[in-house]
C-alpha cells in the first residue's frame, strides 16, 4: 500500500497542472479532501503525491460575468450558501449547499469535489444539474468547457481525472426571461445525514407567466441525477397554477423509480416523496414567475 | 517527511511530518496536544474539531499539510495565562460536560461562532452544532452555556470599553 509521500500547493493553475503531469499517474488533485481522506484511509485511492488547491487564488471567487454567475472551483459549500449572489439569483444552489454534511464539512468541502466526487443525492450537484450548470476542466493540453449534467458516469465515478485534470470554473447563466429554482429535501434528521430524497427545479417564463422551460430532478432515483423528462414536457406551454403542478408532480412520482433501500427507505415510500417533493419545489420556484 | 510551517496556538511551529498523517494526528502525537479528541475518524462525530484561521474544521480529515502557512487553534489554546476562556468558563457553569470526550469539539465550535458573532440566535447555536455527536446527551446543557458564554464576552468588552 502506498502512502502520500508529498503534498504540493501550487501557486496558479498552471503550475498545479505541472505537478499533475510530472508526477502523471502518481498525483492526484486535492482541496476540501473530506471525501479524499475517507478514500484513502480505506485504501480506494493511493496517491504518492497531492496537489492542494485550495488556496488558490484564481479559483476562489464568486462573480458576475456578463450573464453568468462564475463560481471558482475552489469555494467551499459554506461559502457558496453563505453568498449573496447565489442567495439571489439561484436560491436552490444556496439551500444545496447549505444541506451538505456539517458546518465543519462544509467549511472546507468544495462544490466542484462534490461534483467530481459523483455521488447521485449529492445536496449540491442535484440543483447544480436543474440550473443546467456548465463548468471548465483544465488539463495539460488546454481547456475545455463542459456541462455539469454530463459528468457523472455512474455512482461514485465521474468523467473528470483528478489525476491530470482541475476543474476551475463554474458558470451558471442567468436568464433574461423571468426564472425561478427551489431546492427539498427530505432526510431522518437534518445534519449529517444523506437525503432519502432531494429534488432541485428550475423554471422559466415569458412575459405573460407561460413556463417556457423546465427541469426537474430528483434523486437517489437513478445513477445519476434524475431528470423528470416527462414532467418537464408537461410543464412547459402551461400557466403555472396549483392544479398544474398537482398534475407535474404526480407525474413526477410516476416516472421516477426509486428502489427499495435498507438505508433510505422503500422505492413505494420514495416514490411518493418525490410526488410530493416535487409539488413543493414546483410552488416555491414560481413565485418569482408571476 | 515533509517540512510543516505553521502557528499552532499562537506558537510558531516548524516540524518535519509524514505527509500522509492527518492534522488531528500530529496535533496529538507529534506535538503532544491530546485535548483534541479523536472519535469516529470520518468526520461525523466532530471530538477531533479545531480552528484553522478560525473557521471550525474535522482535524480527522484534513491533510496535516494543509495547515502549511495557518493559524491553527486547539482546545489547549483557550487558555490564557491559567484563565479559562469564557466559553470554558459558561460550559463549567452550566454543567455542560459528562464524560468530557466530545466537549472539546463542542466549545472548539462555540469559539468559531462566538468569534463571528458575539450573539448568535438559538437557531445559529443548533446549526453550528450539528456536527456534533454528544452521546451522553447534554445538547440543552450546550445552548445554556453558549448563551452565557455570549453573555460573559459582551459584558467583559462593555467593561474594557469603559477603562
Amino acid at each position: 500500500m502506498k502512502k502520500v509521500e508529498k503534498y504540493l500547493f501550487p501557486k496558479c493553475i498552471e503550475e498545479c497542472i505541472k505537478m499533475l503531469y510530472e508526477n502523471k499517474g502518481e498525483a492526484r488533485l486535492v482541496s476540501g479532501s473530506t471525501d479524499l481522506s475517507l478514500w484513502i484511509k480505506d485504501e480506494k485511492v493511493s496517491p504518492a503525491v497531492l496537489v492542494d488547491v485550495s488556496d488558490l487564488k484564481e479559483m476562489r471567487f464568486v462573480e458576475l460575468v456578463g450573464d453568468k454567475l462564475v463560481i471558482g472551483a475552489s469555494m467551499t459549500h459554506a461559502e457558496i450558501a453563505s453568498n449573496e449572489k447565489v442567495k439571489k439569483y439561484f436560491p436552490a444552489l444556496s439551500d444545496g449547499c447549505r444541506n451538505v454534511g456539517s458546518p465543519q464539512i462544509r467549511n472546507v468541502a468544495t462544490l466542484a469535489g462534490n461534483i467530481v466526487s459523483a455521488q447521485p443525492a449529492a445536496d449540491s450537484v442535484v440543483p447544480m444539474t436543474a440550473l443546467d450548470a456548465s463548468c471548465e476542466i483544465v488539463d495539460e493540453k488546454g481547456s475545455r468547457i463542459q456541462k455539469i449534467r454530463e459528468l457523472p458516469k455512474k455512482v461514485g465515478v465521474s468523467t473528470i481525472d483528478p489525476t491530470k485534470e482541475v476543474m476551475t470554473k463554474i458558470f451558471i447563466e442567468i436568464p433574461k426571461c423571468k426564472y425561478g429554482t427551489a431546492f427539498k429535501r427530505i432526510s431522518p434528521r437534518e445534519a449529517m445525514s444523506l437525503p432519502v430524497v432531494n429534488v432541485a427545479v428550475m423554471l422559466m417564463a415569458d412575459a405573460s407567466g407561460v413556463i417556457t422551460e423546465a427541469r426537474v430532478v430528483a434523486s437517489p432515483v437513478d445513477i445519476v441525477p434524475f431528470r423528470a423528462k416527462k414532467t418537464e414536457e408537461y410543464l412547459i406551454g402551461k400557466k403555472p397554477t396549483e392544479d398544474v403542478f398537482e398534475e407535474a408532480s404526480k407525474l413526477a412520482g410516476e416516472e421516477a423509480s426509486p428502489r427499495d433501500s435498507l438505508q433510505r427507505g422503500s422505492g413505494a415510500y420514495r416514490k411518493n416523496l418525490v410526488k410530493d417533493l416535487v409539488g413543493q419545489a414546483l410552488k416555491q420556484a414560481s413565485l418569482t414567475l408571476a | 517527511m515533509q517540512e510543516l510551517n505553521c502557528i499552532v496556538n499562537g506558537k510558531n511551529v516548524s516540524i518535519m511530518i509524514d505527509p500522509s498523517h492527518t492534522l488531528v494526528d500530529v496535533l496529538r502525537v507529534d506535538l503532544g496536544l491530546t485535548g483534541t479528541k479523536k472519535g469516529c475518524e470520518e468526520g461525523e462525530c466532530g471530538a477531533c474539531t479545531v480552528l484553522i484561521d478560525g473557521v471550525a474544521v474535522n482535524s480527522c480529515l484534513i491533510p496535516a499539510m494543509k495547515a502549511t502557512d495557518k493559524n491553527i487553534l486547539t482546545i489547549e489554546g483557550l487558555i490564557n495565562d491559567d484563565e479559562l476562556d469564557p466559553i470554558q468558563e459558561a460550559f463549567v457553569e452550566a454543567g455542560a460536560i459528562q464524560c468530557g470526550f466530545c466537549t472539546p469539539g463542542v466549545v472548539m465550535s462555540a469559539k468559531a461562532m462566538l468569534m463571528r458573532d458575539e450573539s448568535p440566535s438559538e437557531e445559529d447555536v443548533k446549526e453550528e452544532l450539528s456536527g456534533h455527536f454528544c452521546r451522553c446527551t447534554g445538547y440543552v446543557q450546550f445552548y445554556d452555556a453558549i448563551r452565557i458564554a455570549s453573555e460573559k464576552i459582551k459584558s467583559r468588552k462593555a467593561a474594557a470599553s469603559k477603562k
